[in-house]
């Protein structure tokens, strides 16, 4: 059983329709990247998973039941969350204090300072910044706050939107090394990106999503060889 | 936020902010009772303004100092409620007089000989106007609170001018004639005159004072509870906080209902104080002028907001030739305040950083001396 299946999902804003029939699933312990060009339709997904964006039709499971109507906030109880495009961090608290709002909804709080220090390995940077406002972090040092606040919340399931957008690339390579250390710790990850040779290489299976629907999917190595691929998405003629 | 984040050396702050900060820091790092104790002499302070009349301070002898004092603590009382909504969970509320106004009205037409209704003793009307206040609260912001920023500032807008315009057509709240001889608390002196009046300012600042600091304490516990945290998450990023796992608009329905109550309660107390309400206190400008209070002194800092409402309510009293112009004062006030120290006279980084000091605690579980202006120090003192 996937422990995320989207089933024939579509999504508007207002009449227009941002994702048309969506079939997609990602199994525990997997790294799944979404790949697609801007206006694809990519964030309207991520934001449908956790719950900003309604469903308009078609059926949204976790861990087998149907979490399509559930309120935002109780999927993040369940184990979703997210990273969201462009970071999102919040500005004026502390880096300690991004920390734990995303811890806001767990009940375990004694274990919060194993998971800090866990953050905290992963990403040393903020460690040394623990006491920094988050506003005024560089853009790679947000990005990891973005996602160590995500993992603070102890997810299954963890949403990553963009991690590389306007990052240099020495920050690229790291993101996406941290992300795989993430994964090998058994949190299973949903990644979308427009870095899509990164992506492909790291991802155990991808989706490729073009206005709004689904029209190939595979292996990270099968889509990495797709001439049609190459071309569209790995800038080789 | 000023200082850029790579410079640990740079610790961003001329020596007069740092002065300014150290001050600040030995607050916050005190334990509660000791800040307590140290409050105490202000309390009594506050308490005996009305009495001392010092000689600078004085409204005299163009206002009562005791009714400039009451109108002073009102407008504290008003700002502490507004603060809620706008300095805590960032909602912009433009129609705040709406809330007061019902709470005037709740006193008037239950105590006032000019109303119909069943009559009841007035100081049951101050948790009663609160309770209608709250219904009103939950009616306007149950379905507006899924709107954001500019949408609500318009339906907030337009809900004070509602409430005004109901005051004027509808027939029994007797419009511009309104009603006379609104009750005031029971008791007399040993003169035998009673100690509440419309002219006597000093019981009713007293009065007013109490609860204030009553509210205070009450809106200080809920700020460091999980409700605050939401708040904060909100004012900061809604998306973000929704996705944190926060009921964003469960959150915004409570700041809301909580800031109304507040409101309503000054409203009930303004009634009782001046004795006559009708429809002519309630507009706009007056909503404008309780959200400059805020602005002002410092939007998500109580202390700040207090002292903010002071400001706005002391100067018309103070310099009568002025009241005239106090818009215009105001205004040119705020836009020059928006250039030079936009987050107010006292922004809201010290609470925040309250908040910091506990996320530590619950975090690596053992307390950390954080510094207030740690965060704009960067790593440098993380480093010693």
């Amino acid at each position: 059983m996937p422990l995320l299946e989207l089933d024939a999902l579509s999504a508007h804003y207002g009449r227009i329709q941002a994702l048309d029939d969506i079939t997609l699933h990602v199994d525990e312990g997997e790294i799944v990247t979404l790949i697609g060009a801007n206006g694809a339709g990519k964030t309207t997904t991520m934001r449908v998973i956790s719950g900003i964006r309604p469903v308009s039709s078609g059926t949204l499971r976790f861990d087998g039941q149907d979490i399509s109507s559930l309120r935002a906030d109780l999927r993040v109880v369940r184990g979703i969350s997210q990273s969201p495009e462009g970071r999102g961090v919040f500005p004026g608290m502390t880096v300690l204090e991004n920390l734990d709002m995303g811890a806001y909804t767990r009940k375990d709080r004694k274990s919060l300072g194993e998971d800090l220090d866990r953050v905290f390995e992963l990403f040393p940077r903020l460690a040394e910044r623990r006491s920094q406002a988050g506003g005024t972090l560089s853009g790679g040092e947000q990005q990891m706050l973005a996602i160590g606040r995500a993992l603070m919340a102890k997810p299954r399931l963890l949403l990553l939107d963009e991690p590389s957008m306007g990052l240099a690339p020495q920050f690229i390579q790291q993101i996406f090394r941290i992300i795989t250390e993430i994964n090998s710790q058994g949190v299973t990850v949903l990644l979308v990106e427009q870095n899509a040779q990164q992506a492909l290489q790291r991802a155990h299976r991808a989706y490729v999503i073009e206005t709004g629907r689904i029209t190939k999917s595979g292996t990270g190595e099968e889509l990495l060889a797709d001439p049609a691929i190459k071309e569209a998405y790995l800038g080789v003629a | 936020m000023t200082t850029t984040s790579d410079r640990p050396k740079a610790s961003g702050s001329t020596p007069a902010t740092s002065g300014r900060m150290s001050m600040r820091d030995r607050w916050n790092s005190l334990p509660r009772p000791q800040q307590w104790l140290l409050l105490i002499p202000v309390v009594v302070l506050i308490y005996a303004l009305p009495v001392l009349n010092p000689p600078l301070l004085t409204t005299e002898p163009g206002t009562n100092f005791p009714l400039a004092l009451f109108d002073a603590a009102r407008f504290a009382l008003i700002a502490i409620g507004l603060n809620v909504v706008v300095g805590q969970a960032g909602l912009l509320d433009l129609g705040y007089v709406g809330f007061f106004a019902i709470g005037s009205y709740v006193a008037a037409l239950l105590t006032s000989p000019d109303s119909a209704l069943w009559h009841i003793p007035y100081l049951w009307t101050l948790p009663l106007a609160m309770v209608v206040t709250m219904f009103f609260g939950l009616v306007l912001g149950g379905p507006t609170l899924r709107l954001r920023g500019d949408y609500l500032a318009i339906v907030t807008l337009g809900f004070g001018e509602i409430v005004r315009l109901l005051a004027t057509i509808v027939g029994p709240l007797k419009g511009q004639v309104g009603f006379q001889g609104v009750g005031s608390p029971p008791g007399t002196n040993s003169a035998g005159q009673p100690i509440f009046t419309t002219s006597n300012g000093t019981a009713w600042y007293w009065l007013v004072v109490t609860i204030t600091i009553a509210i205070l304490f009450l809106v200080g516990n809920l700020e460091r509870s999980r409700v605050g945290r939401a708040w904060i998450a909100i004012r900061e990023d809604e998306d973000a906080a929704e996705i944190m796992g926060v009921a964003t608009i469960r959150f915004k329905l409570w700041a809301f209902v909580i800031g109304a109550a507040i409101g309503g309660l000054s409203g009930a107390l303004f009634a009782g104080q001046v004795g006559f309400v009708n429809n002519q206190k309630f507009d706009v400008p007056t909503s404008v002028l309780f959200l400059a209070a805020v602005v002002l002194g410092g939007s998500g800092n109580k202390v700040g907001v207090v002292l903010g409402a002071f400001v706005v309510s002391y100067v018309p009293n103070r310099f009568v030739e002025l009241a005239a112009y106090k818009y215009l004062i105001f205004g040119i006030a705020l836009i020059i305040l928006m250039m030079f120290r936009p987050q107010g006279l006292l922004g809201a980084r010290q609470r925040l950083l309250a908040y910091g000091r506990q996320a530590y605690l619950r975090l690596v579980g053992r307390p950390e001396q954080v510094s207030s202006d740690s965060s704009l120090r960067g790593e440098g003192e993380k480093a010693g």
